[in-house]
């Protein structure tokens, strides 16, 4: 991606408005990082001096002088040593610790996007903004920007010195290095180009090559090994012709470097003997060219790869930036916010609304009142807006319009943490963290003693169930706790919910279960959680809606029935119709 | 030859991590012995000509500079002859320089495809029982960062080799200006190359430290990310940021370590040959004086310490690279290295349509469990047409029965065969014409909806529009933006799980098997839709114009449509018959087949 030069130096100062822990004492590092840069230009200088102070005419070599000259330059190349050092270390430090700040504070922004944002973009994406965007950033600004610094500084340090030994060389040195100056944008853009095709070309090969590995059993079954394969030894010879690609033009780079360098030495020598001879220079000047033109071809053969990285970098810290500039569409009101009555809660939906950014609306003018105590069930097609009534519920999304309140308080009022502690939302699958079933019980309370955990476990009936669990408490349960079966991941994430206790309950219920037994244990455990509290349950069995206090039936993203089961079924509408097809898909054969 | 001289050169550091990587390259070099030796030709141009450069220098100085100062007028011949020096050595850099990158990166990458195809044609053929005992992500790792980081020391090597000439040349061009000076190159040039060598040596840890903890950092949020509505529903936002912060603390201060060090050998590396430059120096003032030496001597030894610093670090690079380089070789190697595969037979199944599967005194253990079968003595048959359901809790092996029957893996005994020949005995290709498994979960390609569902096959869009209807499908295919063509996968369109196991059931009947197995193919459908799609495939094979069909059930309404269920218990078959007759006969049957309604019935009876 090529940008305007000031979009990307924009980019840089809103980033590093974002981690001041950067710029503190970013004057100093740099003013020492161009310091220590100055070392190039010391051994010029001595080389120009030794000669025209002897090395030049063995008749008059002052050997003393000359061992002056170098005592002084020992004395500033070890000084530099130290800038050297110093200022290497100030930017590594300054620089770790702002990216890290950047990185916890990115990572605390995407926990505070609403599911709605999570959901549009895709997750790996995310995860890639807290970890490979931000080692990007991290690279540029102690390498690649650090160098682009320290390479300008040498360069213009080199000319600085150049200008002051003849001013006529220091044109023949810029004459020959100019055209390849102006012609690095074009080589940096052809760069850029070509890495674009190869981070494309390596997209696609690694989603083909997972094809014989995550799809294994789909080629071996279908006996498509072939197709695989052609698909594969395809991607991979994309992906290496780009690559060759991309590498011809830095060879090209360095290559020209040099032969402008050669060229400036022709230059050089040809017109420094010119003008040596009409007594403008000395001899130790031209030799001392020479060696300064060496300064300019080690930044000019890096200035492609340097600029390349730096448009690599922008890019990522323009990500970064563009996600904590992404504003939490549900916006924690924090500490400042109303409190919930303590106990019983109710809740009302008034006049609530609700349409994802652009789309249609998906929930039109709700109206509902729910009791303490009240168990509603949920009942609707896929599609009807039962999901988007419990998100709203648990304030996981916002209303377009109309408000929804628990206790008499719209809950948008309502801080966070307050909130959490007063409604929960018990997701479809239960997911776990990957540690012991004692820390992922404790993401419920995270003061519960293992005592505390053990009776959770008990009251909700799940003591056989504990029992036969090898480690007990210290049971690790795995990525995503897939030690466990689907179904005892359901029965720690209930614990879990039971632990947090609170007052509101919101349950997406599981569609598929993959053990009944289980599946049977996790009901009745279910039962006995929701005992005594308010609870709201997206049904996918009919026994949920059968239980149920009050059924609340959902069609195309309206309230359409309101009853209980037993007067929903006689009234012969929505609710009835899919009774009657739930019936059938039960007890067909039985 | 190349590779030896290196290994004496890195004595002092040489230890079996250092050899090994050093096999490794050797390895690298038979593979591409033609590129590997050009590059390496370049790259000893490119060395020889930057001594060379130095020596022009030199040679002007005495030759061309000085005599036209101390005459007052150029000596334009040699001045011609000093520029037309300068641009050749600079022309004949160039060319070495760009061949050493160019044929280098060619060398690398051509190693780096070889193995990812290997490796890959090594998947492709290793048995899914093999499969079975990787985790993915390691098998990914090992067809990607594994083969590049096996390779990476190819790109600083030609490099690294070059500058061996270059030291070489560089001390024979001392020698011949200056015997004492020379000695100043030999005690800097060794000595940068030990710093170099110390440096890598302390940094290795430090790096694989930081490496390691930002996997860590990064788990850490695809975990948190994954988990994120558990963590907004229990309101954990702060604890989990508290929880990123940490690691991400350590890996901070693991960074500013690796800085640190790097912060301490750069200045020293950089400022050595400046040091060397003053020696030079101070020493040919000396030699100067007493006549032993030339001034353009002088400069070209001082001259050369400039230019040679800068190459000697792909010295450090390459040892740099050389335990990542083992570790990458040795997984690479365990994929390759694995001759294991499955032998198939020759024969094609004779006739068509439905056919009769046959199932006798089945065993199977996990190979990472051998001794504890899964699969105990199982016989069955499905006649050729017939639905049958199997039906057991987790665990006892279904899924693996599943595998054994469409031959994924072979059993440890006993004998599975179609229309009564045994399946080993069918050619891969008869093999898949017969049977067609519908895994448990859904894989999509990368590819567009049509190509996943027609494969390999060349199959008209009307025979998959029609079998789009049948799965009940072709509403939301149509709906798609681009319908059949719409790209599916990681980068393409996203779809639900029920519509993902939909194209998977298409996928399965556009090839008109013999023989359907389903391994509970159709738990994220609607139960409505479920069962309008498994009826007119019950119907269609009940006439005849369907295939013989296994499916793995749990839905009451589902294993209601099987002629004959199998019920496991523990891997072995505890009873079989009816849906009706197992009802009432068996107890345990009725348990898990009940499951979902007790609470109902519970209601009922009240």
């Amino acid at each position: 991606m090529s940008e305007p030069r000031e979009g990307g130096l924009a980019v840089i100062r809103r980033g590093l408005k974002l981690s001041p822990s950067i710029t503190d004492g970013l004057a100093v590092t740099l003013l020492l990082a161009l310091v220590s840069t100055a070392g190039g230009a010391v051994i010029p200088i001595v080389v120009r001096n030794a000669i025209d102070d002897g090395l030049g005419d063995p008749s008059g070599v002052d050997t003393g002088q000359i061992a002056g000259y170098i005592g002084l330059a020992a004395v500033v190349i070890v000084a530099i040593m130290l800038t050297g050092w110093w200022s290497k270390v100030r930017i590594f430090t300054s620089t770790e610790r702002g990216l890290t700040e950047l990185r916890v504070q990115a990572f605390r922004h995407v926990h505070d996007l609403s599911m709605l944002t999570q959901n549009t973009q895709r997750r790996g994406a995310l995860v890639s903004r807290v970890t490979s965007d931000v080692d990007q950033i991290s690279q540029f600004l102690q390498f690649t920007g650090m160098m682009m610094i320290t390479s300008v500084g040498q360069m213009i340090v080199a000319t600085v010195v150049m200008a002051a030994l003849s001013w006529q060389l220091t044109l023949v040195v810029l004459v020959a290095f100019i055209p390849l100056a102006l012609a690095l944008k074009y080589f940096a853009a052809a760069m850029s180009r070509a890495y674009d095709r190869v981070r494309h070309s390596v997209g696609e090969m690694l989603a083909v090559i997972a094809e014989p590995v995550v799809g294994a059993s789909v080629v071996r079954s279908y006996g498509i090994e072939a197709r695989t394969q052609d698909r594969i030894d395809h991607a991979v010879r994309t992906n290496y012709r780009n690559n060759i690609r991309a590498q011809s033009i830095t060879a090209g780079t360095f290559g020209s470097a040099i032969i402008v360098g050669g060229l400036a030495n022709a230059g050089v020598l040809g017109i420094g003997l010119w003008l040596g001879m009409l007594d403008q220079l000395s001899m130790g000047t031209v030799i001392a060219f020479i060696f300064l033109v060496g300064l300019f071809t080690g930044p000019a053969q890096q200035a492609t790869q340097v600029i390349s990285d730096a448009q690599n970098a922008i890019s990522s810290w323009r990500r970064v930036i563009e996600l904590l500039e992404t504003p939490a569409d549900v916006v924690d009101p924090g500490d400042t916010g109303r409190r919930l009555p303590e106990g019983e809660l109710g809740a009302r939906f008034d006049r609530v609304t609700f349409a994802y950014p652009g789309g249609p609306p998906v929930l039109h003018e709700i109206d509902v009142e729910i009791a303490p105590r009240e168990r509603v069930a949920i009942v609707g097609e896929t599609g009807s807006g039962k999901t988007t009534f419990a998100k709203l519920l648990t304030r996981l999304m916002d209303p377009v319009e109309g408000s929804v309140l628990l206790g008499g308080v719209d809950i948008a009022q309502v801080g966070f943490t307050e909130l959490r502690r007063h409604v929960l939302m018990v997701p479809q699958e239960g997911f776990l963290f990957d540690a012991t079933l004692a820390e992922n019980l404790r993401y419920g309370r995270s003061d519960a003693t293992d005592a505390e955990l053990k009776e959770a476990i008990a009251a909700l009936g799940l003591a056989d169930w504990y029992a036969g669990l090898p480690r007990g408490l210290r049971t690790p349960v795995g990525q995503r706790g897939e030690s466990l079966s689907a179904g005892e991941r359901q029965l720690v994430a209930l614990v879990r919910s039971a632990l947090a206790d609170p007052a509101f309950l919101v349950l997406d219920e599981a569609t598929s279960a993959v053990d009944p037994q289980t599946e049977l244990r996790a009901t009745r455990a279910l039962d006995r959680l929701l005992e005594g509290r308010t609870s709201v349950t997206i049904a996918h069995r009919l026994s949920t809606a059968e239980n149920a206090d009050r059924v609340l039936v959902f069609d195309a993203g309206r309230l359409v029935e309101d009853g209980h089961h037993r007067d929903l079924v006689k009234a012969d509408g929505v609710y009835a119709r899919l009774h009657a097809s739930w019936v059938a898909q039960a007890s067909l054969g039985a | 030859m190349s590779a030896d001289a290196l290994d004496t050169l890195s004595t002092p550091q040489a230890d079996r991590l250092t050899r090994r990587g050093f096999a490794v390259m050797g390895v690298g070099i038979r593979r591409e012995p033609a590129m590997f030796t050009l590059a390496v030709v370049f790259s000893l141009l490119f060395g020889v000509m930057t001594v060379a450069d130095a020596w022009v220098l030199g040679w002007a100085t005495d030759a061309v500079i000085r005599p036209s100062f101390e005459r007052g007028e150029i000596l334009t011949g040699a001045m011609w002859g000093g520029i037309g020096l300068f641009l050749g050595a600079a022309l004949l850099r160039m060319i070495g320089v760009i061949g050493r990158r160019l044929i280098g990166g060619v060398v690398f990458y051509r190693l780096v495809r070889g193995d990812r195809l290997r490796v890959t044609r090594k998947y492709l053929q290793l048995p899914l029982r093999w499969h079975h005992r990787h985790p993915t992500g390691q098998l990914l790792s090992n067809a990607n960062a594994d083969v590049e980081a096996t390779w990476s020391v190819f790109m600083p090597l030609p490099m690294a080799i070059g500058v061996v000439a270059m030291l070489v040349a560089a001390i024979g061009t001392m020698a011949a200006a200056d015997p004492v000076l020379t000695l100043v190159g030999l005690v800097v040039f060794p000595l940068l190359f030990v710093v170099n060598a110390v440096y890598q040596r302390w940094q290795g840890p430090r790096l694989a430290r930081a490496q390691s903890l930002r996997g860590d950092v990064s788990t850490v949020a695809h975990e948190s990310f994954d988990g994120a509505l558990v963590v907004k529903s229990l309101g954990r936002e702060a604890d989990e940021t508290a929880r990123f912060g940490r690691i991400s603390e350590q890996l901070r201060d693991a960074n500013i370590a690796v800085g640190r060090m790097r912060a301490l050998f750069d200045p020293v590396i950089e400022a050595l040959p400046n040091f060397g430059v003053l020696l030079v120096i101070l020493i040919g003032a000396s030699r100067i004086s007493t006549g032993a030496a030339e001034p353009g001597d002088v400069v070209q030894v001082a001259f050369l310490f400039t230019v040679v610093a800068m190459p000697v670090r792909a010295f450090g690079w390459v040892l740099g690279e050389l335990p990542r380089a083992v570790v990458g070789w040795q997984r690479v190697r365990h994929v390759l290295d694995d001759d294991a595969h499955m032998p198939y037979g020759d024969q094609l199944l004779p006739g068509g349509g439905a056919l009769r599967l046959d199932v006798e005194h089945l065993e199977y253990s996990h190979p990472d469990a051998p001794g504890v079968p899964v699969v105990r003595d199982v016989s069955f048959t499905v006649p050729a047409g017939r639905v049958t359901a199997l039906v057991g809790s987790t665990g006892s092996g279904k899924s693996t029965l599943t595998s054994l029957v469409t031959r994924l893996v072979d059993p440890d005994a006993g004998e599975v065969r179609y229309d009564g020949l045994p399946v080993t005995t069918l050619s891969q290709q008869g093999l898949t014409e017969a049977v067609a498994l519908v895994p448990q979960s859904t894989f999509l390609f990368d590819d567009t909806v049509r190509a996943n569902i027609v494969l390999d096959r060349d199959v008209s869009d009307e025979r998959v529009w029609e079998v789009l209807r049948d799965v009940q499908a072709d509403g939301f295919v149509a709906a798609l933006p681009e319908g059949l063509d719409t790209q599916l996968g990681e980068r393409g369109t996203s779809l639900s799980g029920g519509q993902r196991q939909r194209i998977a059931l298409a996928r399965a009947l556009v090839r008109s098997p013999r023989l359907l197995v389903m391994d509970d193919a159709t738990s994220a459908l609607d139960p409505e839709v479920e069962q309008r799609i498994l009826r007119a495939l019950a119907r269609r094979s009940e006439s005849g114009a369907g295939p013989t069909v296994l499916v793995v059930a749990y839905r009451k309404a589902t294993i209601g449509l099987a002629d004959e269920v199998i019920f496991l218990v523990d891997g072995r078959i505890a009873d079989r018959g009816p849906h009706q007759d197992l009802r009432e006969r068996s107890s345990a049957y009725r348990n898990i087949v009940d499951a979902y309604d007790q609470a109902r019935e519970e209601v009922d009876h009240e």
